[in-house]
């Protein structure tokens, strides 16, 4: 296989990429090593679109951000993607200590070129957000944060990019770059040799060890892992506003926001972790997440309950904790993409320019020229729910499927799964069709539609039941059909917990 | 969009919807549609298909299919509408109902009354935020019944059971009898919280231990689940450090609560009770809302589908009354209060006007298992109406007792339930 632009990582950095490049003339490959697009840090951390208030403006973080803040309602609208910005956030504080902090996060936004911020006296912030711990004394006002769907958003961008001729190749992963005379040749895969002209490292977490596989590094990716918890629909009204803890030293301080669909996300603490594999959620961080943020801003939000899920994040944080965008300095076509932690959701845009550019400096044999028929937008996935009952009809005419609601909480029709898995970027799993259209996201958890979401899968995929996995590999929802489990078995392996 | 006219829309095809629309249909209601999501009636009754249904209805023992299927016959063979494969998206408060199938798309019904008799769904990990990884493996014990039971599918081969819920119990025998190891069921209470026969029958029976004060604290596994580790528990549920306990598994099944799914209903404006988590009734089962009706587990978690089929007939003839015009004017709202160890009683208030039938039968949860006590019914005067012994009481066992409306006056306010032990004599 050949191509001229291969892209190793499919987060929100390698899709925004290949939808940068996408516009060009240019050959493009993808490569994601797990079964989806969205799979690592972009599909768990916060939802949010940074407006920049709070990060320091001198880094190379800050300056992205506050650069993709220009630009990503247009490429949201373009690309027809959930996105509510602004919507605007609160910066809360308990104590004087607070106060003098939200002065200088104040100073710093208006530096950043942040307009319409204020301090909120404690009548002000009540009146606000009402159902906020009555002890919250301060508060900070900025207008411009958002909240966006970020497996949405890494879906479209991915789509667009594959509509525009590029290509993306799931379950392949790089198992080493092939260089010759300095220059790299192309990467070799579990999938075969992939010849390349330019290799872009957007392996998040593996960053760092895509890069190693070309020259001797000098910087390290430490994950560091945030928890979550995810609330059921009913709460979406405890608050209007992007809510902040005020901020500590190494964190912006903790959030519980809206997310684009009407549920509240509430989180995260932060662990350095050598771990990268570790996704795990634990008692004592969900307690403290939940003692020390979200009972103290919303003591009306339970611990359990209505608690859909909680989940763990790992942030790609490099050693200097900021975005490490460059070329490799002894090799020619590696440009490395690491250390892409918050606000890198918000920042992609932005990075996407500035590795075209970097990629254009390398000045290889590559036509820039624009494409003739390029897309801009992508097909919009029907969603029902955003319908009017007419047009819904109109659509269960031409296609009944659309009529059957397979998903009870969330209101998705088999017609919405089977687009799902037959799209652009396709969704093969079932984790993978709840992040396209949420059929399973809801209260029940895929309870009562996960059997028919596997009944669909495997019909559409043309695969067995006992071939369909949760979220690709080895994930297998089903062990074997009734009656094949040999009783031998079953008598030998017969041990039981002891009491 | 198609318009349908109704006297009453039955919303759900399960046990309570069906004896509810066939009790209206005996009196005397004529135009009656019940809306089934699923492609055929019966509910989850369809995908139990072990024993042990029937015994106080039907005085014999049936399986869920033949239990359902009494009623799906009669249906069939009377003129009452079912729409299957549809899908209620909202109730207005004009009495309109709106609802979606492959056939009609979406649709709008009037209607004279609604009964809502939707069920209940099955608490998830989440709602109990177990620690650990996301691995494949993890599901609720009613989603594993119905891909054994319906799709003909085995989970998995090493089974763990969270919760001594009644599914959960069922499910460790029918998992068991396919040649599935399950390694046992862990509990974080101190008793279990099923039917005590179905803890004989389907654990005992088979050797599968049940380690009561025990929970989950952690899940592992990155694609699908290798184990859990399981730690007992203080008496305030937490877990205790140091008795931590690895076990190998490839399954977890959790069977920790049911909830009635009340979406349709809150978003009408339904009051919700906060521990039934469903409406709040009287003893005819009308809600807050005059002309909506609600019975079955959407009202509140029943253990027994003969309990359902006789609280959807009350449903079902408090509907045809309304719609026949039969209902009485008057009313007169008896409000009934509970002690602290009952941890909810159904109806919440009741008619003192209503003398139609000559008993209202209450159903109630205990808090905690108690042994040799009372049930007492006192009045707004602090007169006891009735002292009812009982042997054991047991939150997984739902207590029902019979109130005789002669004890109801019309000077009557409000009636108190309370369970107590018996003092020593």
């Amino acid at each position: 296989m050949k191509t001229e632009v291969l892209i190793i990582g499919g987060g929100v950095i390698g899709a925004s990429i290949a939808h940068q490049l996408a516009k060009y003339n240019l050959d493009i490959i993808l490569v994601e090593k797990a079964s989806d697009v969205c799979m690592g840090t972009s599909k768990a951390n916060s939802a949010m679109v940074h407006s920049g208030f709070n990060i320091d403006g001198g880094t190379l973080k800050g300056k992205l951000a506050l650069a993709a803040n220009k630009v990503i309602k247009q490429l949201c609208e373009d690309l027809d993607v959930g996105l509510v910005k602004p919507l605007g956030s609160i910066t809360v504080g308990f104590e004087e200590s607070d106060l003098e902090k939200m002065k200088k996060t104040m100073e710093n936004g208006i530096k950043n070129g942040i307009q319409g911020m204020r301090l909120l006296n404690q009548k002000e912030l009540h009146e606000m957000e009402p159902h906020l711990n009555p002890e919250a004394k301060y508060g900070l006002f900025e207008p411009e944060t958002g909240i966006i769907n970020p497996f949405e958003y890494t879906v479209a961008l991915a789509e667009n990019a594959v509509i525009n001729g590029a290509k993306v190749m799931l379950d392949t992963e790089v198992l080493d770059i092939m260089i010759e005379n300095k220059t790299v040749k192309g990467v070799k895969t579990n999938k075969g040799d992939i010849e390349a002209k330019v290799i872009i490292n957007a392996a998040g977490l593996y960053a760092d060890k895509i890069a190693a596989m070309t020259e001797e590094i000098d910087f390290e990716i430490k994950p560091r892992k945030g928890q979550y918890f995810l609330y059921d629909k009913k709460w979406r009204d405890i608050l209007t506003y992007t809510i902040y803890s005020a901020p500590t030293k190494v964190s912006k301080g903790m959030i519980v926001v809206p997310t684009i669909d009407g549920n509240i996300l509430a989180g995260s603490n932060a662990e350095a972790l050598e771990d990268k594999t570790d996704l795990s959620t634990t008692a004592e961080a969900l307690d403290q997440i939940y003692t020390s943020t979200i009972s103290h801003l919303f003591p009306e939000l339970p611990r359990m309950g209505d608690v859909i899920t909680t989940f763990t994040g790992l942030r790609a944080a490099s050693s200097n904790e900021d975005f490490i965008i460059e070329a490799a300095k002894t090799v020619k076509g590696m440009i490395n993409v690491a250390g892409i932690q918050s606000p890198g959701l918000t920042s992609a845009p932005a990075i996407a320019a500035m590795v075209e550019e970097l990629v254009r400096e390398q000045n290889l044999e590559l036509d820039f020229s624009p494409k003739a028929n390029y897309e801009k937008g992508r097909k919009t996935p029907v969603m029902l729910t955003e319908l009017s009952y007419e047009e819904r009809n109109a659509l269960i005419e031409k296609n009944p499927d659309y009529g059957e609601i397979i998903c009870r909480c969330e209101s998705i029709s088999k017609g919405e799964i089977k687009d799902a898995i037959h799209r652009p970027v396709p969704a093969t799993n079932m984790d993978a069709i709840k992040r396209r259209v949420r059929a399973g996201m809801g209260r029940c958890q895929g309870g009562f539609c996960g059997p028919k979401v596997l009944d669909i899968l495997s019909h559409e995929l043309n695969i067995s039941p006992l071939e369909v996995t949760q979220k690709g590999k080895e994930s297998f929802v089903l062990a074997s059909r009734n009656k094949e489990i040999p009783l031998a078995e079953g008598d030998q392996k017969n041990e039981k917990i002891r009491i | 969009m198609k318009k349908l006219e109704y006297d009453l829309v039955v919303i759900g095809g399960g046990p309570a919807g069906l004896a509810a629309a066939l009790e209206a249909r005996k009196n005397n209601v004529r135009k009656i549609l019940i809306c089934e999501r699923a492609p055929y009636l019966g509910g989850i009754l369809q995908q139990c298909i072990h024993n042990g249904f029937g015994l106080q209805y039907f005085k014999e023992e049936l399986t869920g299919p033949e239990y359902a299927s009494r009623f799906i016959e009669e249906v069939e063979k009377s003129d009452i509408d079912v729409k299957l494969g549809t899908m209620v998206m909202e109730i207005l408060d004009d009495k309109k109902v709106i609802a979606v199938n492959r056939e009609d798309g979406m649709f709008e019904i009037n209607t004279k009354a609604l009964i809502l008799a939707m069920g209940c769904r099955e608490r998830t990990r989440g709602a109990i935020t177990i620690p650990g990884s996301r691995p494949a493996g993890v599901m609720t014990a009613g989603t594993a019944q119905s891909y054994v039971n319906l799709e003909g599918f085995i989970p998995g081969k090493e089974v763990v059971i969270l919760g001594s819920g009644d599914i959960g119990l069922i499910m460790a025998r029918r998992l068991t009898l396919e040649g599935v190891n399950v390694k046992g069921v862990i509990e974080l209470m101190p008793y279990s919280t099923g039917l005590i026969r179905n803890k004989v029958q389907c654990l005992d029976d088979f050797n599968i231990p049940l380690l009561l004060s025990h929970s989950i604290v952690e899940i592992h596994g990155k694609e699908r689940l290798e184990g859990v580790t399981i730690a007992e528990v203080d008496q305030n549920l937490k877990p205790i450090k140091g008795t931590e306990q690895y076990i190998s598994c490839d399954t977890l099944l959790l069977s920790v609560g049911l909830i009635p799914e009340n979406e349709l209903s809150n978003k009408l404006g339904c009051e919700i009770d906060k521990v039934t988590r469903g409406p709040v009734v009287n003893e005819k089962r009308i809600t807050n809302i005059p002309w909506v009706f609600a019975c079955g587990n959407v009202l509140h978690v029943h253990d027994l589908v003969d309990n359902v089929t006789q609280e959807a007939e009350i449903a079902g003839r408090a509907a045809a009354d309304l719609i026949n015009q039969k209902a009485a004017e008057a009313e007169k709202d008896v409000i009934i209060t509970h002690d602290q160890n009952i941890g909810y009683v159904v109806p919440q208030h009741i008619d003192a006007l209503n003398n139609k039938e000559k008993t209202v039968k209450f159903f109630l949860r205990v808090k905690n298992p108690d042994e040799d006590v009372r049930l007492i019914v006192k009045d707004n005067e602090d007169k006891t109406l009735m002292s009812i012994k009982k042997s054991i009481v047991e939150p997984g066992t739902m207590v029902t007792f019979n109130l005789p409306r002669e004890f109801v006056t019309k000077d009557t306010s409000s009636i108190n339930i309370s369970i107590a032990r018996e003092l020593a004599e």
